[in-house]
């Protein structure tokens, strides 16, 4: 092999390092360009931080109505019984309205959860707009507390025409992995339900 | 030339191996790496199919079902395919362009000797508590995030896998650009080199997003981070988007040095030059640009906007147009040409068929709505070992009964090459066509026991796998048999090939092309 | 094939293999009318997006063959025509343009051609508008949960295929592995909006007659609906891998009229209230005994049916320390689980009744005979 041949393999090998740790970085870079993606598609919410909006005032449609429906799960890792007080509120766009979750500790220990927000249909996310939100900040309930957490939000007038039901979702995960995995159970991590069929029985009186 | 018969000289018995930078050395080492993968990976498939019998519970607990498939798919794809085809790319590459050895010999010793390592640790996965991974060869979390240390091990293997590969992409790159013989011009250069060279710019790009994605998979597991985890702001279906980025290149990283064998393979023994070489440099070319940007094909059902679905699905649709382009490309040259079917035509023939096959079952998996039918049951499980084993392995064994005369200076046995192709190629369809019968009917994959309906087509199916394996028996006593001895190769070997591989002798020397040769 | 002969086959195992691989050889081979016995090809739609889908499926499938067929017969002529045993002398052409132009515009001609329908059933499936019922699914490993939200109703669905059957020491019932405790009850002709979303890992809920897929996500919900034609019984399964019992969480959704469907509602609503009831009870050890065997059903898996366990794997329920000794230890493991081991906490998937009749259960049978009866108030009393 002539010194020219050396060279020239040697620079190549220096661009294709460089190329690989670019890519490397890349990889990681997916992360941030796909949230500025979701924000311009309103692909997904995933951060509920960025679903703090101050207080907006904008002009109450009154000619349009908006159906929210309201839901939740508490993950399993979370012994809580979660569910929202009312199921579905109708809405004018750009009117701010209170909602409120029921939580209840099941366990025999305070615990922290996160709740994290999900809307559907997808397009409506970022027209979806929460004001106050338990999903802000980390809850903690003690041993069989019962709480009520609030929430206030508007729903953009820009909403899309075509958009008549809103869903809101809350997933509320044990905020601390350690207890979420005591709680989840079991070496090979699997499962465990709390929204409990026994527990949402006894509060679920028929309503007619 | 006194210098090329020093060379001659080379240490022998086990420092041989370990310490050698010789190109062919390091090829073979490459390809019985990659022999003793497929062999433990068939083994896997047959844990597979044996509890896939019949419907109930019959070998296995489906924990360890899981596993199996799981590490079936990671040997299989980055312990079997992809060591193999850098061994050919190995023996062949400096042979075809007409150079001393690969560009960097130290760094090739290295790239082969972290795979046997890797390969190890991907094995003790199982031996760790909770067992091997058991999440899918995609690893998807949560589920991959809840598993024991073995998915620890698994995701260590993985890195140094791809370390491997990248070194020998790297390598194969230095080799190609800087150390083609004079006048060997980059539109001059065979085809299985051209695949290579844009197989490996697709492994430097693809193998590192990979390397991130489990990182981060890894520091979510142990160090608290929360790049895939809903409670901490993560995404779980971010993993996907990052692993396809990596996993859609990867299925073209499979088979596109595949293309590259049976563009070799096909004017070789229709004795007529290959039909529209720069289109098929072009297609090559598209193909691996498209790979990058159809990613989130394989995941239509996670809930995406509707313009993503749609735009995903005309993407992905697209490439079945430069992979129509090759497909015609290789039929265009069998036309009129005067063909014989000796067992590597038989390979690429069947490769090209097979491959055919898959690429248009992929075409129906493209259609967004119908794949919502389609996603995750059996019929994606046919598709892809129509397209992975179908292309590249069917286009591994023709490569290495095309080559194995050059290698070892020995013809192999004809007749019994044509046996194994024949039971080979019927067990692989007896395998896996039902399975495309299966998932139509409803069966998803990755389940160790089904509903009474799906009975009859899986035991055609296991039947099928039980025979491929078996068959491949033969296979192994065919290439000793071609090392121990046999009738002599001439050096052209085939009537019709060519290219500088077939000027050196049969076997080919230790060192070839110590003196450039002038190409014209 | 007859369904008593499919039947009868399908209940010897191995010993039947080379009869049934004939009789559906033959089926293959003669018979077009016994294909849908064998599943050739999709279940029968019973939506109007399923049909499309099935459309849509079918006219891609021909395409496609028709596209193999074609290129193929030029491969198979030339293989047969163009050999040097037959004295073919080989031609040189390697290129023409104008044949490569043709082909790469004919084919991307046809895929536009594919890509409009497609299009046209994508934006269909995508319109969740105007739901008239709203049907909240959760997977868990491994079964779901049904929420119906406009009627306060909601219960876990379970495989109710039992283990004798899975272990191949019962024969297996039509359909075997496909059924369960819980089946979902829709009104048919009535558009129904399913919200999917996951409570640990990935699933996907999926029943190929209703035409409808989308992946379960633990933290976000996915929308997707569907209008049943015709009533019946239709069956899925989870479509994503999500652990050791992927296989076996199944989904049965049963279509029926609205007057059925109210009638199911109201009687699901009572169910429930009499469930709450049932907490403030008091049982006798009879009653307790009775249900526990079934409820420890769910012990099974580890614990063996005579509550031998698994020697070094999984503890013997006979004369082990917890189910022979302080009876609130007892009721604490099966609430809680036991951290880093398969056992896991029941707290939130068994009702007090169940728990207590369970723990009642393990402590009167499979060997021991503390002679205690737990309550549910006990149980309710260890929970907080």
């Amino acid at each position: 092999m002539t010194t020219d041949v050396r060279q020239a393999n040697r620079r190549t090998l220096r661009k294709l390092v460089l190329v690989v740790i670019g890519m490397f970085g890349f990889g990681y870079a997916l992360v941030p360009l796909y949230n500025v993606f979701c924000d311009l598609t309103g692909l997904r919410l995933t951060d509920q931080g960025r679903s703090t909006v101050a207080a907006v005032v904008d002009e109450v449609d009154k000619d349009r109505w908006v159906t929210v429906v309201f839901t939740g799960n508490a993950m399993s890792g979370l012994p809580w019984e979660f569910k929202p007080k009312q199921t579905s509120i109708r809405v004018h766009p750009g009117e701010a309205t209170d909602a409120i979750y029921v939580v209840r500790n099941l366990a025999a220990e305070p615990i922290a959860g996160q709740a994290v927000p999900s809307v559907t249909p997808l397009k409506a996310t970022s027209h979806f707009k929460k004001t106050e939100c338990f999903c802000f900040t980390r809850q903690e309930l003690q041993a069989g507390e019962v709480m009520e957490m609030p929430l206030r939000f508007v729903v953009d007038p820009d909403l899309p025409e075509d958009v008549t039901t809103v869903t809101l979702s809350y997933a509320f995960f044990n905020a601390d992995k350690v207890s979420s995995k005591k709680y989840a159970h079991s070496e090979s991590g699997a499962r465990r339900e709390q929204a409990a069929v026994y527990a949402s029985a006894v509060n679920a009186a028929p309503q007619g | 030339m006194s210098e090329a018969a020093h060379h001659e000289e080379h240490p022998t018995g086990i420092s041989r191996w370990l310490f050698t930078t010789n190109h062919k050395d390091i090829g073979t080492l490459y390809l019985w790496f990659a022999f003793i993968m497929a062999v433990i990976g068939g083994l896997m498939s047959l844990v597979i199919r044996s509890e896939l019998w019949a419907p109930g519970l019959q070998m296995v607990d489906p924990h360890f079902f899981n596993q199996m498939t799981t590490v079936h798919a990671l040997i299989m794809i980055f312990g079997f395919v992809m060591p193999a085809f850098v061994g050919l790319a190995n023996w062949q590459i400096p042979m075809m362009i007409g150079a001393p050895d690969m560009a960097l010999p130290r760094m090739n010793n290295w790239s082969f000797w972290i795979l046997p390592f890797a390969g190890s640790l991907l094995l003790l996965s199982f031996l760790a508590p909770g067992g091997g991974p058991s999440a899918g060869w995609t690893i998807y979390p949560p589920l991959s995030v809840q598993g024991g240390a073995g998915m620890d091990f698994t995701i260590l293997a993985i890195h140094m896998l791809g370390i491997s590969s990248i070194l020998g992409s790297i390598n194969i790159i230095a080799t190609i650009l800087n150390m083609r013989a004079p006048g060997m011009k980059l539109m001059k250069m065979p085809l299985f080199v051209w695949s290579w060279l844009i197989t490996a710019f697709l492994l430097i790009a693809a193998i590192p997003v990979l390397a991130g994605a489990v990182t981060m998979l890894l520091t979510d597991r142990h160090f608290g981070t929360h790049f895939f985890d809903a409670a901490g702001g993560g995404d779980p279906v971010m993993f996907q988007h990052v692993f396809w980025f990596f996993g859609h290149p990867e299925v073209y990283i499979l088979v596109l040095p595949a293309f590259g064998v049976f563009s070799q393979i096909i004017p070789t023994f229709a004795r007529k030059p290959l039909f529209g070489y720069t289109s098929m440099v072009f297609a090559t070319a598209t193909i691996a640009f498209l790979s990058f940007i159809v990613w989130a094909h394989h995941m239509y059902t996670v809930g995406m906007p509707l313009s993503g679905e749609l735009f995903f699905m005309y993407a992905t649709m697209l490439i079945a147009v430069p992979t129509g382009v090759k497909v015609f490309n290789w039929i265009s040259t069998m036309w009129r040409g005067a063909m014989t079917f000796e067992t590597p035509m038989l390979w690429a023939i069947a490769g090209v068929f097979t491959f055919t096959l898959g690429g248009l079952s992929g075409l129906m998996l493209s259609i967004t709505p119908a794949d919502f039918q389609y996603h995750d049951t059996y019929f994606v499980v046919a598709h892809f070992h129509y397209v992975i084993v179908g292309g590249s392995v069917f286009a591994l064994f023709g490569a290495v009964f095309y080559w194995l005369p050059k290698w070892t200076g020995n013809m192999y046995d004809e007749t019994l090459g044509k046996w194994h192709f024949w039971l080979t190629f019927i067990g692989f369809h007896v395998t896996f066509f039902p399975q495309h019968f299966l998932g139509l009917a409803g069966m998803p994959r990755r389940i160790p026991d089904y509903a009474l309906q799906f009975a009859e087509f899986n035991v055609i199916s296991s039947i099928g796998a039980f025979a491929t394996i078996a068959v491949q028996l033969i296979f192994f006593y065919l290439a000793f048999k071609a090392m121990r001895g046999g009738e002599k190769a001439t050096d052209q070997v085939w009537e019709g090939a060519e290219g500088l591989e077939w000027t050196v002798a049969s076997p080919a020397p230790y060192h070839t092309f110590a003196t450039p040769p002038q190409v014209r | 094939m007859s369904m008593n002969e499919k039947k009868s086959l399908t209940g010897v195992r191995f010993t039947g293999i080379a009869s049934r691989l004939f009789a559906a050889l033959v089926l293959i081979t003669f018979s077009g009318l016994a294909f849908a016995e064998y599943a050739l090809n999709f279940q029968r739609p019973v939506t109007a997006i399923a049909q499309e889908l099935y459309g849509l499926h079918m006219l891609i499938f021909w395409i496609c063959v028709v596209i193999f067929v074609i290129v193929f017969a030029f491969m198979f002529y030339s293989i047969f025509k163009h050999r040097k045993d037959k004295g073919f002398k080989p031609a040189t052409f390697h290129e023409s343009t104008t044949v490569e132009v043709v082909w790469t515009v004919i084919p991307f001609l046809i895929l536009v051609g594919m890509a409009v329908p497609s299009t046209a059933t994508l934006l269909k499936m995508e319109d969740t508008r105007d739901a008239d019922l709203t049907i909240k699914v959760t997977g868990y490993q491994w079964k779901w949960q049904y929420e119906y939200l406009d009627h306060d109703v909601n219960f876990f669905s379970n495989l109710s295929t039992p283990r004798e059957q899975i272990e191949n020491k019962a024969e297996k019932g039509e359909n075997y592995l496909l059924e369960v405790d819980n089946e979902v009850v829709i009104p048919v002709d009535k558009k129904v909006k399913l919200l999917v979303t996951a409570a640990d890992v990935l699933h996907a809920w999926w029943v190929p007659q209703l035409g409808v897929k989308k992946d379960a996500i633990p933290g976000f919900i996915n929308a997707m609906w569907t209008k049943v034609d015709e009533p019946g019984t239709y069956r899925g399964q989870c479509a994503e891998l999500c652990g050791k019992d992927h296989g076996y969480m199944p989904i049965v959704v049963n279509a029926v009229s609205e007057d059925e469907f109210n009638a199911w509602v109201k009687s699901k609503q009572a169910e429930q209230v009499a469930m709450a009831a049932e907490a403030g009870k008091t049982f006798t050890q009879a009653e307790l005994m009775e249900r526990g065997e079934k409820v420890y059903a769910q012990c099974v898996a580890c614990h063996g049916a005579t509550g031998a366990g698994i020697p070094n794997v999984f503890p013997a329920i006979t004369g082990s320390p917890i189910s022979t000794g302080p009876v609130d230890a007892h009721i604490d493991i099966v609430l809680n689980g036991k951290p880093g081991t398969a056992m896991q906490a029941f707290a939130a998937q068994l009702n007090d009744v169940d728990i207590a009749a369970v723990v009642t259960y393990e402590r009167n049978a499979l060997g021991n005979s503390v002679g205690d009866v737990v309550q549910p108030a006990d149980v309710k009393a260890r929970r907080k």
